[in-house]
């Protein structure tokens, strides 16, 4: 049995009280945090509880009631990260329920999905939490029945003295339970003991989705609210210079019509607090329909912004962004990109003396690869509620980072912290698109301008122009080979709008003897954020599919090309700070090609392609077998190879991968925003083409490398890998490279 | 125009007054208050709307009050409100939903398939559901589930 034994206080970490009635409830701070729960028991009745977050709840009844702390949008942590505890807790998984935390400032440090963080982040203090309930009940048992500890077992909710053939119902000793001291150190089960962690678990909000209850922001409703909707520039690189509602107000249903500032003027951003649009018209009635109408009576009129500087912080360093002024097109946006990526850039890192590999190279391969601006295209648009009195706000929304945004909408509403209640309502999708919270701040100016409670909507339209994209990217690969077939150099340089996707400490730095990277930005006046895998989701594919074409030069195996490498970077590495495992790089590269059956592939007519990457803590690698018919691929086969440590539900990984590898193929075939004079070309699904149905692969393989690594993160690190399996794999196809994402355009000609 | 409108949803009418130009949609959503049927795009292009009118498959942002007479309206509340509908009961069996939003669509799209076709092909299915968007990617879940329903 696994001992912990933390630093800390245990009694600030955790606090049991006595449910009035009976039953025991207690009260964690999630992530590290020490914030006490502050409640007193003895103002708690049964009905109050439901509305407490972040606890574990035991009633006499035998009920457990489990609260997931972190917003979902579809990878499932309402699922795995109570089955976390309710492992530890020992009890039946299918009789808890589970609700969602609502974020609450005075009970959490920390609510955030992103970075494929939560379970790696939680793990050990969602164990430690269900652990310590369990000791404290065998403890009430101990005490009751006056037999030593040691002689007493838990399964699935039920304590036992073997000895004496007594047991007792969790709910039974739970009041008994919350009286007593909690345990300084906590006994964690043995992995090889787990019954709930690492079996298949289905989503605990099945049903609900299934039959349709009201789950997403978009379907809240409350008496008395009102619609609103914002009118943004047509164009980046303008702003609102005035407006006509007198033919709008005559519309039915119509309530209000005013233009807000998101951010006052002297307003010092932090990272999240990204807005594209900081002046928009608010059209403010009674039902979405009649604004919706309405709305196309508005009469804007838009004038150039002038190019400006704003201070960002980000995570405490203070940046200075440059805003250039004018209407930015595609074509001008890729030009700048080859004009800048030709000047002097930035270091990042150098190994050996690669100026000299590179003179003394036989032969040089160089490449150079490009990807678009993508909308994140979340399939429920952005919307949020928000109900702000005097010196209270309520929000319902569909948020990543509720604790990011809170501080931001206290000081433009000019209300206390600690008085901002946040439901965090289920998000249809985010992608790292709903971790910028602009759409609460200006709900709330809204509410708080009107006096009532409100929901801000985004048409679709509104939503795909907005901004917050993934940026638009390039990157030179140049391979120095000498008369051997050697890699003897490689120089990494790459670059985008507004920033740099290159990883300098990733594989394959650490592998070769001379290693450059460099990079090189250009400012925008469009906006960008997170998208799934940020920085990794480009160079990923870039760099797998120039390894592809240096193995194909080199004359090896493309992933014995890479495992020798990795084997170099393991065993006699070059330089510092090499970010990756070798040994689990190389375990997903050999399982991927054991379970494709890698060795009869390069024997068949079969047209497929390698690639493999490592990001936020996990490796992943593909195979991807497909053929080409009416200029479209067909995907017949993905093999994918999971190293991810331990895998908390294999049901919801595998899900996730499946999406993910569907969203890689989606995104890098047809994903493209592109613009004219700052105007997105793309406005709805009709331009803006997303994958479908007869698009998805026939069969998806995954496999998990099996390890007792703490869980890393998995939400992102299947799919930087999935776009250089397709690109290897349509060469083979297709008898030429695909270096510009979206692939369909190249596919056609 | 408004006037007043009788609307026969899942077997039940509800007497309205509104817009004869507003889209089915927002009548289900906001003046009925059926929140399963999904706004996604509004230009029936991602299938999240979609209802069964006298049961087949229909886009109800893309569908004016003004063009329904009194035709059987039936949305995701009316195939099973516990999820009793095979189409519901083989999702839930092969856990299909990631974030969940587009789920209604595709169940509604693919009960209305299987009610026409009820052994679809692999290429059937492609086909019948190219218009609905998933963008989580449960597309092979989804393909999965669909064989199996047809098997109930």
């Amino acid at each position: 049995m696994e001992e912990t034994n933390k630093a800390y206080s245990r009694r600030s970490f955790l606090k049991v009280t006595t449910i009035s009635g009976g039953g025991m409830m207690i009260g964690f701070s999630w992530l590290m945090s020490l914030k006490p729960n502050e409640l007193a028991a003895n103002t708690l009745s049964i009905n109050e509880l439901v509305e407490f977050n972040g606890y574990l709840q035991i009633t006499t009844d035998n009920k457990i009631k489990i609260f997931c702390p972190n917003p979902e949008f579809g990878q499932n942590v309402m699922t795995s990260l109570p089955m976390i505890i309710a492992e530890e807790l020992d009890v039946d998984w299918k009789s808890c329920s589970i609700e969602q935390a609502p974020y609450d400032v005075k009970l959490y440090k920390r609510q955030f999905t992103g970075g494929s963080n939560s379970i790696r982040q939680a793990w050990k203090e969602l164990r430690t939490v269900g652990a310590s309930a369990r000791q404290m009940l065998v403890l009430a048992a101990s005490t009751a029945w006056d037999v030593p500890q040691e002689e007493l077992t838990t399964q699935m909710g039920v304590v036992y003295h073997s000895n004496s053939g007594k047991s007792a119902a969790y709910g039974e000793l739970a009041s008994a339970a919350a009286k007593l001291p909690i345990p300084i150190n906590t006994t964690l089960k043995k992995n090889s003991d787990f019954a709930i962690l690492g079996k298949p678990q289905k989503n605990v909000e099945g049903l609900k989705i299934v039959t349709g209850k009201p789950l997403f922001t978009l379907d809240y409703h409350t008496e008395g609210m009102l619609i609103a909707m914002a009118q943004h520039p047509p164009s980046f690189g303008l702003k609102l210079k005035s407006f006509n509602a007198e033919e709008l107000l005559k519309e039915p249903g119509i309530k209000e019509v005013f233009s807000i500032k998101v951010y006052e003027d002297d307003f010092q951003r932090a990272l999240f607090d990204t807005r594209t649009f900081n002046e928009l018209v608010i059209v403010v009635g009674n039902s979405t329909w009649e604004v919706l109408r309405a709305r196309k009576k508005l009469i804007a009129k838009w004038e150039a912004i002038s190019e400006s500087k704003e201070v960002v912080s980000v995570f405490g360093t203070r940046k200075e962004e440059l805003i250039p002024a004018g209407l930015e097109n595609t074509d001008s946006q890729y030009a700048k990109m080859i004009e800048v990526s030709k000047k002097p850039a930035k270091l990042l890192r150098k190994d050996g003396n690669p100026e000299l590999a590179f003179e003394q190279a036989k032969q040089i391969l160089e490449r150079t690869y490009t990807a678009p601006f993508l909308a994140h295209n979340t399939m429920e648009p952005i919307s949020c509620f928000a109900h702000v009195t005097q010196d209270k706000a309520e929000f319902v929304a569909p948020i990543q980072a509720p604790d990011f945004i809170a501080p931001t909408i206290a000081a433009r509403l000019g209300i206390p912290k600690e008085n901002i209640a946040i439901k965090l309502a289920r998000m249809g999708g985010g992608f790292g698109r709903r971790a910028y919270g602009h759409y609460m701040v200006e709900a709330g100016i809204i509410s708080q301008k009107i006096n009532a409670p409100v929901k801000l909507i985004y048409t679709r339209e509104d939503d795909m122009t907005y901004g917050i994209y993934r940026p638009m990217y390039s990157v030179t690969y140049r391979a120095a080979i000498d008369a051997n077939k050697k890699l003897i150099g490689l120089h990494v340089k790459g670059g985008g709008l507004p920033e740099s996707p290159v990883h300098e400490n990733r594989f394959p730095a650490g592998a070769v003897d001379n290693y450059l990277a460099e990079s090189w930005e250009v400012p925008t006046n469009l906006t960008i954020g997170a998208f799934r895998a940020p920085r990794s989701n480009f160079i990923a594919s870039a760099e797998q599919s120039f390894m592809d074409e240096l193995s194909e030069v080199l004359e090896k195996d493309p992933i014995d090309f890479r495992i020798e490498l990795l084997k170099r970077a393991r065993e006699n590495p070059v330089g510092k700070n090499n970010e990756y495992d070798p040994s689990r790089y190389i375990g997903v590269l050999e399982t991927v090609k054991e379970k494709s059956d890698w060795n009869n592939l390069k024997l068949s007519n079969k047209k497929y392609g390698v690639a493999a990457y490592f990001c936020h803590q996990s490796y992943a690698a593909h195979v991807i077998e497909l053929h080409i018919t009416d200029g479209l691929p067909v995907v017949e086969k993905v093999t994918t190879a999971i190293d991810c440590g331990i895998v908390v539900n294999p049901e919801g990984a595998k899900n996730m991968i499946e999406g993910a590898v569907v969203d890689g193929i989606g995104t890098s075939l047809f994903g493209n925003l592109t613009l004219k004079k700052g105007k997105p070309d793309q406005q709805n699904f009709d331009k803006y083409r997303m994958i479908r149905h007869r698009e998805a692969p026939q069969q998806i393989d995954i496999h998990f490398i099996k390890n007792e690594i703490d869980p890393t993160g998995l939400g992102e690190p299947p799919f930087p890998p999935v776009i250089a399996a397709l690109a290897n794999a349509l060469y083979k196809a297709a008898g030429k490279r695909f270096y510009n994402q979206p692939f369909q355009k190249d596919l056609d000609t | 125009m408004i006037r007043k409108i009788d609307l026969k949803i899942n077997a039940k009418i509800h007497s309205i007054e509104a817009d004869e130009n507003m889209p089915l949609l927002w009548a289900i959503r906001d003046l009925i208050g059926l929140k399963g049927t999904k706004y996604g795009c509004g230009i029936g292009s991602c299938g999240a709307c979609t209802v069964h009118l006298d049961g087949v498959a229909v886009r109800s942002c893309q569908l004016p009050l003004s063009a329904i007479e009194n035709q059987d309206i039936t949305t995701i509340e009316g195939l099973s409100e516990t999820g009793e509908h095979p189409v519901q009961k083989a999702w839930l069996e092969l856990d299909v939903a990631q974030c969940g939003y587009c789920q209604t669509g595709q169940i509604m799209n693919a009960s209305a398939l299987l009610k026409d076709n009820p052994n679809p092909t692999d290429e059937d299915i492609d086909i019948f559901m190219s218009g609905n968007i998933c963008r989580c990617g449960t597309y092979t879940r989804i393909k999965k589930a669909i064989k199996l329903a047809s098997k109930k």
